[in-house]
């Protein structure tokens, strides 16, 4: 996982620490806590579809909006208010990859996702999860082939 | 009566309201269990003194692709101080399709003192009930539980073979586009996947979200026999087999066809489709 985003990297040497179950879901639930649907300057209800996340059953939405240094900032929202697990992986994503390099940012993969959230998610929960890392990718790869 | 008494289930006592729970939290002889798929929901706040059951590390064996065994789940029940006994009363997440799996499974092991909330987590979210971090201490039990008992209310694939042989009953509470064999795994969960896609033949498609209301409590008796005995014609006397991917969804609609409509025979193929849609040599409809 070299060459990803600093902050994000500094997310992942917390977690390594962490061996209780229960203070790695203490600390994603105070993440959780962290995290701030799109201001309306970014997006009004109803969501355009396109913004969607495929795969993330708390239905979140993503948006990449551009820096004046070519970099890009990431708004989400989860509009089920269940949806706890999604909120903090998007409170990460959005704090660690805001301004970072695309190149860093494209660098992420889903493995994240497990070294956060452990092995011992269900499936469902794990590939959603991956699906928010992937929007996140997704965004910052399509600008740097776009130049 | 109680509002849930007044929707005409065939066992009622199977259900409780929230008000119920909320009037009984520290009733002896009861217990309350959360059982979600979000792992940071329990502790981010539960109904106070509820303790949780986790589907994967809780219920599942952490090797074989089976539930956890006699010993397991006698040390499970001990740790969150039940005896055969006690009342448990699950509620979770999605409509509590997790809540309704771990209650199979305990009924398995003969625990039928097991009920639902009705709504689950949702109402009494919604209902500003109040909700702790706060994590209950429990007095451990010494459980003595049964052998579990797969043949009453577990369908294996052999079964459901010779099940779809005799013309049984069959519920595939997948969504439609996963019964038509468009989607080889419910949107969102690719990796719960089959190569094949389709559903078993003779099966009815009604997918488990029918049986539910916007809120997540479930629909009243005379909506969901329109339903399961109306629509798709299911006779209640027979023999019925529910299935989805992995048995979650279908424990729903077992709960409902077993204990809100009363049917005799109902069993939840836990297999299911990502056994059935990637075995080899077993038959499949489009």
């Amino acid at each position: 996982m070299s060459q990803i985003p600093p902050k994000l990297q500094e997310y992942l040497d917390d977690f390594e620490f962490i061996t209780s179950r229960d203070d790695r879901v203490d600390y994603l639930i105070a993440i959780a806590d962290e995290f701030r649907p799109a201001p309306a300057s970014i997006a009004t209800k109803p969501y355009d579809e396109a913004n969607r996340v495929i795969g993330c059953e708390s239905e979140a939405f993503v948006w990449a909006l551009d820096r004046a240094d070519g970099t890009l900032d990431y708004y989400f929202d989860v509009l089920n208010p269940q949806g706890l697990s999604a909120m903090a992986m998007c409170a990460i994503l959005s704090q660690s990859c805001a301004g970072a390099p695309l190149e860093q940012v494209a660098a992420i993969t889903g493995e994240v996702v497990f070294a956060f959230f452990g092995r011992d998610i269900s499936m469902g929960k794990g590939r959603g999860l991956t699906e928010l890392v992937n929007a996140v990718v997704y965004q910052a790869s399509s600008r740097l082939k776009a130049g | 009566m109680s509002e849930i008494s007044s929707r005409g289930y065939a066992n009622p006592d199977k259900l409780v309201s929230t008000e119920w729970v909320a009037e009984r939290l520290q009733a002896d002889g009861l217990r309350i269990i959360e059982s979600n798929e979000d792992p940071l929901l329990y502790p981010s706040g539960h109904i106070p003194g509820a303790v949780e059951v986790d589907w994967v590390k809780d219920l599942n064996d952490p090797l074989r692709r089976d539930y956890l065994d006699k010993a397991g789940f006698e040390a499970l029940a001990s740790r969150i101080g039940i005896s055969p006994d006690t009342t448990v009363v699950f509620y979770g997440d999605k409509s509590n399709w997790w809540a309704t799996y771990a209650l199979w499974v305990f009924e398995l092991f003969g625990h039928d003192n097991a009920r639902i909330m009705d709504g689950g987590r949702l109402k009494w979210e919604a209902e500003g009930r109040e909700l702790t971090r706060e994590r209950p201490t429990v007095a451990a039990t010494s459980y003595s539980a049964p052998e579990r008992d797969d043949s009453q209310i577990r369908a294996f694939r052999d079964g459901v073979l010779a099940h779809i042989g005799a013309g049984g009953q069959l519920v595939d509470v997948r969504s439609p586009g996963e019964f038509a064999g468009d989607l080889l795994h419910i949107p969102g969960y690719p990796q719960e996947g089959a190569v094949r896609g389709g559903h078993i033949p003779g099966a009815s498609s009604c997918p488990w979200s029918r049986a539910a209301n916007e809120d997540g409590t479930f629909k009243n008796a005379a909506e969901l026999r329109a339903i399961y005995q109306g629509e798709l014609g299911l006779n209640p006397a027979s023999a019925t087999i529910a299935y989805c991917r992995i048995g979650e969804r279908s424990s729903h609609t077992w709960f409902v066809l077993r204990n809100l409509l009363g049917f005799s025979d109902v069993r939840n193929y836990d297999g299911s489709w990502t056994e059935w849609g990637n075995s080899v040599g077993l038959p499949i409809e489009k």
